[in-house]
């Protein structure tokens, strides 16, 4: 039975990066979802909550929830919003009647390979991609969602996919949002010790389930002139080897 | 005033107040120091060793324990339990040392911590003190109090009296030196204790220790800090490695301990669960070398220990954290450094960039709380990785006060005009889907124009902090969402 998923798509991805949008939707619909997406949807508040702007953000949290009330399961292709919907928005909304109703959103929204492997029960999406491949947990996903295995899981089953494990593969990249921006040179320092560590192991790509921080790190290695390429989990799953 | 040379013990150390001052608010020298500090590849090489040792031996460490995650779970009830009855532990502690024979000195702040051990050195006629490790006495700028009035300040810890001779700060709240390979010290004692010394660490150790023996048998008083301040007991307790702490609580005729008021707990047996986490969170050791516990002065009878034993309970603006009940927790903290070491932006920048007494992520939560607005930049300084919460021995959720911290920056309105009039716009934008993408589309043209003529990074680039230390991100003509229509409507 196809399972019904309303698309949440951040809103850099959306201006940025769409292709990893794409790719979300061509993988879930391969293994039978029927996903849709709410137009209406912008961003999540995260930049401003995480700048210490939570009347700003505020809003954004009671206008996700007023759009995406009746989508049953909601995914996105980022930990790290997911992360805002699912830990933050209850926070921001503490002392708000839609508290409990946030709560509940909050729970039935999640990151594309969490949905994959626990809510789906797939973990073989019939991908295949013959490249070498290192892995990024990204820190949202890791440290709030608490997804560890649930990404290697997906890459393990793509077919000629060959993961090689980096160093430190569970160290910030040095993204963190407006950190980037502020302070520069510390997220560049970081997202350089990242880049050697990505070098080390000689792989082509560097995988992850954020895209932020692969649009970080590829201004890295692209900055650097390093070989390696970002890509992201979606779009790896994505790949058949089969022209479309 | 800092007194002539000639009237000091000739082996005293150079008096610690000749720090020059740096230019600039803390904000603007913790950018430039984090820009030079994080492009330093042999510092981050020295920090890079010395973390991974640490971490192999924090892995072995952790792995001693039966459930480590029940022993953290564990040590944050313990400490949640005395700060939220500090009043109470608080006072039975008072009462158990006065019953042993010493004396307690409440200090709401610096100023009165300090006041109270110069007042007790005078009338002592102390000449020379004797310091065990004390972040504390770091934090009320003890040293500096005392030196001013003649007195020689030794410190004790190796890793303080490398610091001490280079007139620098501590480092890191547990390893002071850990900027430093053996070279460097090596060069640093050549110059200031022995010229013949070579670079070999037990070397150098011994003649430390050649210095240090005769400080602490000329001492006539000893300043420790505490590690736990134990209710029920009446005792403070003190974790050392290299003995210097038992000498410095022992030997002179006054013993002064220093320590914050949240170091409290209620009862002795919860020491059995403290120590062992505090040293594995610490340096990975089981335990460490010496545990002491102290609760008086010498009793009659006895053959060691001081004549008198004063303990001086800081607030120092943690009485202003206990009455937030949102960022309480913080002064759960046992200042073991584990979240120093887990911290990425740390391990970049290292800890004297900080600018703080207390660097790293648990400095970044604290410091403004203790210090003011000033250092409220610390707070935005993190990619909330919260690497720091995952190894907290106590648990304390270190990068959600982060984000309190911010919040209430930004409430204060002490955070740029510019940059609330941005989140306003931004915001405006976001509750209509219609402007959001107008936004969207003209920025995206806007951009692709822009890189197009090789303009990336220019003054006329919007993006230009971003594009400062990365490519360009290449911009896409079309929005997901003017794909998905194109192809899921009729």
């Amino acid at each position: 039975m196809p399972r019904k998923v309303s698309l949440f798509v951040p809103c850099f991805v959306d201006q940025l990066l769409p292709q990893v949008a794409l790719d979300t939707v061509t993988v879930l619909r391969r293994i039978g979802c029927e996903v849709s997406f709410l137009e209406e949807q912008t961003c999540c508040g995260q930049p401003a909550f995480n700048s210490g702007y939570w009347d700003e953000a505020r809003p954004c949290a009671e206008r996700f929830l007023q759009i995406f009330r009746d989508a049953e399961c909601i995914v996105c292709p980022s930990g790290s919003c997911v992360t805002m919907v699912r830990n933050f928005y209850p926070e921001l909304l503490a002392s708000s009647s839609l508290h409990a109703e946030v709560a509940a959103l909050g729970a039935r929204t999640y990151e594309l390979s969490e949905f994959l492997v626990k809510v789906a029960g797939v973990s073989d999406v019939g991908a295949s991609f013959p490249h070498s491949v290192t892995y990024h947990a990204s820190c949202h996903g890791l440290r709030e969602l608490g997804l560890r295995s649930e990404p290697l899981e997906l890459l393990r089953w793509v077919k000629g996919l060959k993961l090689v494990d980096m160093q430190r593969f569970d160290e910030c990249c040095g993204f963190g949002g407006t950190f980037a921006a502020k302070f520069g040179s510390i997220s560049g320092a970081m997202g350089a010790s990242k880049a050697d560590n990505i070098a080390a192991v000689g792989a082509e790509y560097v995988t992850a389930i954020d895209p932020s921080c692969l649009m970080h790190v590829q201004g890295i290695l692209s900055k650097r002139g390093d070989r390696a390429k970002t890509i992201h989990l979606a779009s790896i799953l994505a790949q058949t080897g089969k022209s479309a | 005033m800092n007194p002539p040379a000639s009237t000091r013990a000739s082996h005293a150390p150079e008096p610690q107040a000749v720090r020059p001052a740096p230019a600039g608010t803390p904000a603007q020298r913790f950018l430039r120091d984090a820009a030079e500090k994080s492009a330093d590849l042999a510092h981050r090489e020295i920090i890079r060793k010395g973390m991974e040792s640490y971490e192999a031996a924090h892995q072995k460490g952790r792995a001693r324990f039966k459930d480590w995650e029940a022993a953290r779970r564990r040590c944050q009830h313990i400490k949640r339990e005395a700060i939220n009855h500090l009043d109470k532990y608080l006072l039975q502690f008072e009462t158990n040392v006065l019953a042993h024979g010493g004396h307690v000195f409440w200090a709401e702040d610096s100023a009165q911590a300090c006041a109270y051990i110069s007042a007790l050195a005078q009338r002592h006629k102390v000449k020379t003190v004797v310091k065990s490790k004390s972040m504390v006495t770091e934090e009320i700028e003890l040293a500096a109090a005392l030196e001013k009035l003649g007195i020689a300040v030794w410190e004790t810890d190796l890793g303080e009296y490398i610091v001490q001779l280079r007139h620098e700060p501590p480092y890191h709240i547990v390893t002071p030196a850990m900027h430093l390979n053996r070279k460097q010290i090596g060069d640093l004692f050549r110059e200031k204790l022995e010229p013949g010394l070579s670079d070999d660490p037990v070397e150098l150790m011994a003649a430390a220790r050649r210095k240090l023996r005769q400080a602490f048998f000329s001492a006539e008083m000893g300043i420790s800090g505490a590690n736990f301040i134990v209710a029920d007991a009446g005792a403070i307790a003190i974790s050392t490695n290299e003995g210097n702490g038992r000498l410095t609580t022992s030997v002179p005729r006054i013993h002064v301990a220093v320590t914050g008021i949240e170091k409290v707990i209620p009862r002795l047996e919860d020491l059995a669960t403290l120590w062992p986490v505090l040293a594995t969170s610490g340096t990975g050791q089981p335990i460490t070398t010496y545990g002491t516990l102290i609760g008086g002065p010498r009793r009659a009878g006895e053959a060691d220990g001081p004549e008198e034993f004063h303990v001086v309970l800081v607030d120092n603006g943690r009485s202003r954290l206990l009455a937030n009940g949102e960022e309480r927790e913080v002064l759960h903290c046992i200042r073991c450094g584990a979240c120093l070491n887990a911290c990425p932006v740390y391990r970049h920048i290292g800890g004297h960039t900080y600018g703080t007494i207390y660097p790293g992520p648990i400095g970044s939560v604290l410091t403004p709380h203790l210090r003011g607005p000033e250092f409220a930049h610390l707070s935005f300084a993190s990619s909330l990785c919260g690497a720091c919460t995952s190894v907290c021995p106590v648990r304390i959720d270190l990068h959600h006060h982060l984000l309190y911290n911010r919040r209430e920056t930004v409430k204060a309105a002490s955070s740029k005009g510019s940059e609330r009039l941005m989140f306003r716009l931004w915001r405006a934008a976001m509750l209509r889907p219609r402007l959001y993408s107008l936004g969207g589309g003209l920025g995206r043209w806007g951009l692709r124009a822009l890189y197009g003529l090789g303009l990336a990074g220019t003054i006329f680039d919007p993006l230009r902090d971003w594009n400062r230390h990365r490519a360009p991100v290449p911009v896409p003509k079309k929005s997901f969402r003017a794909q998905w229509k194109k192809e899921n409507r009729t």
